[in-house]
């Protein structure tokens, strides 16, 4: 992508600032005109920044402002595919038929649950892992090609195979299972094997982060504290752990966030029955099975507060530590 | 400190353990792939096919709908990662080299759409797209997939850029280039294994997506191999072609495989990055 005609002007503006102070107009002892090039230079690297950002800024404002505040919209009046000339402005009808649904506040409770578990799980998986990976005397570089199966794997392919993994007569783990049980059509089974297999798919992430964190632990404060006869697990708690904090705080954002969505492994796995469905899968049969354009929208809106609730408050608890912060001030 | 070959052997387990749990899933649907529709069902799961036979990878690849899903699902996800990789090159020098005010709301921005969830966005961009025509075309699927990989692939080149020897660009600028030009000409070379590791993560993500796949294409025509595998129909309503099924999931793990075996080093530098340099 070539920048406009106005971009051109500005880096030559910007090259001439530049250029050394021999130029005719720059006097000796008049600093004014210097100063006067320096603001230049200022402005042509602001016009410039802005330039390099515009066309990601607008792309990604184009396409999540504006349909989410569109979403706004359609989320308050009645818009129901199947009836299109009956669309009108309802008001917050469909936010109450939403919030007044058993529905909404079991697929709530069940990708909450989802969430806490699998992240939990996979926090002490990942430790784990990472420290295996860490501390290992050898087969470090094949232990993380294997786990880097599992992150690039789509995510549909991973819910097929633990899909038929579990489904009686076809799988090798239905076959560990006394005869006659079939675990995904049972609701707490389901959402068991529906956690294990998002732990399976996202713990080498974690541990990819987590083992980046423990390469900034010195070893030297290591030896130090076990001279001082620090146990494994005190060096562990009292000088790895907080000194890794900030890559904890980020892999736990990222992976919240990301379990809250989930998805594929439920649509794959149980297709959302026996009450095994996220938020995500309500807002979609909703859409696409009842062709309900205002619920959807709706629910659109609900998980979109939820997610920025849990952002915030991660944001909120950890401060300066949250990411971002480490991107900020290239200068 | 001295290894003692207890100590050995006793990594030695937890390695061969490790790796055990991430590749037994994958190498058994692997193996179910390559079972007879008769064996499977009968032979209680086995990780090891009875009969070795390449009906199910026939039977995928003699319809055209699989193979159209492919073509999609590659176009899509070489489009929109070639997008993603550009705005987000120039967008993360600006981060990292450039003194400009909103720089902080920009990354806040990225970040926002980094954790939003694709639900919310899933029923407006189906009315949008339907209105203005690209529903169920390879742009309507495009354009998602750029917008949610530029947060990813600008967070990974910025936490490169830094990294990047810079006086070289003040030389060139000393040798009379533009800033553009000293971008253009020095910099974007010595970014580029930073570019090809973003593009391999970008590419991953869009090639992985599902959601946006089955709720903005409602055709073979746009339908990437993910959403095509997911609607495979089997003989009845209630039977999934179990073999057929594994087979295109092979077929679609392939390029996964090859890229983190090439591009192991790269793929764990590019995901941790920024992340631990606080």
């Amino acid at each position: 992508m070539s920048p406009g005609p106005e971009v051109r002007d500005v880096t030559r503006d910007a090259a001439s600032a530049g250029a050394p102070p021999s130029s005719p107009d720059v006097t000796e002892g008049s600093t004014d005109p210097l100063q006067r090039r320096r603001s230049d230079a200022a402005r042509a690297e602001r016009r410039l920044g802005w330039a390099l950002c515009a066309p990601a800024v607008i792309v990604m404002l184009a396409v999540t402002a504006y349909p989410i505040g569109y979403a706004v919209y359609l989320s308050l009046r009645r818009s129901d595919l199947r009836f299109p000339d009956a669309a009108r402005f309802i008001g917050l009808d469909n936010y109450v038929t939403v919030l007044t649904s058993a529905y909404w506040w079991d697929a709530l409770a069940v990708t909450a649950l989802i969430t806490i578990a699998s992240v939990a799980i996979e926090l002490v998986l990942g430790m784990t892992l990472a420290l295996v990976m860490h501390r290992t005397i050898w087969g470090r570089g094949t232990v993380r090609t294997a786990i880097l199966v599992p992150y690039g794997l789509v995510t549909v392919v991973a819910a097929f195979s633990w899909e038929y993994a579990w489904t009686p007569d076809i799988g090798y783990l239905a076959a560990l299972l006394p005869a006659g049980s079939a675990p995904l059509t049972e609701t707490w089974q389901a959402i068991g094997l529906i956690i294990l297999a998002e732990v399976w798919k996202t713990t080498p992430f974690m541990a990819l982060l987590l083992l980046a964190g423990l390469a900034l632990v010195p070893e030297e404060l290591l030896q130090a504290a076990k001279i001082d006869g620090a146990s494994a697990w005190k060096r562990f708690t009292k000088v790895t752990l907080p000194l890794m904090m900030p890559a904890v705080l980020v892999a736990l954002l990222f992976r919240t966030l990301d379990a809250f969505r989930v998805f594929d492994s439920i649509y794959i796995m149980t297709g959302g029955s026996q009450g095994t469905g996220s938020v995500s899968i309500l807002g979609y049969n909703n859409l696409f099975t009842a062709l309900n354009l205002g619920v959807g929208s709706a629910i659109s809106v609900l998980v979109f507060i939820c997610a920025a609730i849990i952002a915030f408050s991660f944001i909120k608890l950890f401060g300066t530590a949250a990411p971002g912060s480490a991107l900020d001030g290239g200068n | 400190m001295a290894i003692s070959s207890r100590q050995k052997a006793g990594w030695s387990a937890l390695n061969v353990l490790v790796i055990l749990w991430a590749l037994f899933p994958v190498w058994w649907i692997v193996a179910l792939s390559f079972k007879a529709p008769a064996d499977i069902g009968t032979d209680g799961g086995s990780p090891w096919p009875t009969d070795w036979t390449l009906q199910n990878y026939a039977a995928i690849f003699t319809t055209t709908d699989f193979i159209r899903a492919l073509v999609n699902s590659i176009g899509i996800a070489a489009i929109a990662t070639a997008i993603a990789v550009v705005l987000a090159t120039m967008a993360a020098y600006a981060i990292t080299r450039l003194r400009f005010p909103g720089k902080r709301a920009l990354i806040g921005l990225s970040l926002l759409i980094a954790m939003f969830p694709q639900i919310s966005l899933v029923s407006p961009l189906f009315d949008i797209e339907r209105g203005i025509g690209i529903f169920d075309t390879w742009i309507g699927l495009i354009v998602p997939y750029t917008t949610f990989s530029l947060p990813l692939a600008i967070y990974i080149l910025s936490a490169f850029f830094r990294e990047i020897p810079w006086e070289l660009e003040k030389a060139a600028k000393m040798d009379g280039a533009t800033p553009f030009q000293a971008f253009r000409r020095v910099i974007a070379p010595l970014a580029a294994p930073a570019i090809v590791t973003t593009a391999i993560l970008v590419f991953i993500f869009c090639w992985n997506d599902f959601l946006f796949a089955i709720s903005l294409t409602s055709t073979p025509r746009a339908r990437t191999a993910p959403a095509a595998i997911a609607f495979f129909t089997g003989s009845s309503q209630f039977e999934q072609p179990i073999g057929s099924i594994a087979a295109a999931a092979v077929v679609i793990t392939i390029p996964i495989v090859i890229f983190v075996l090439f591009f192991q080093r790269r793929i764990i530098s590019g995901l941790t990055s920024g992340a631990v340099k606080g």
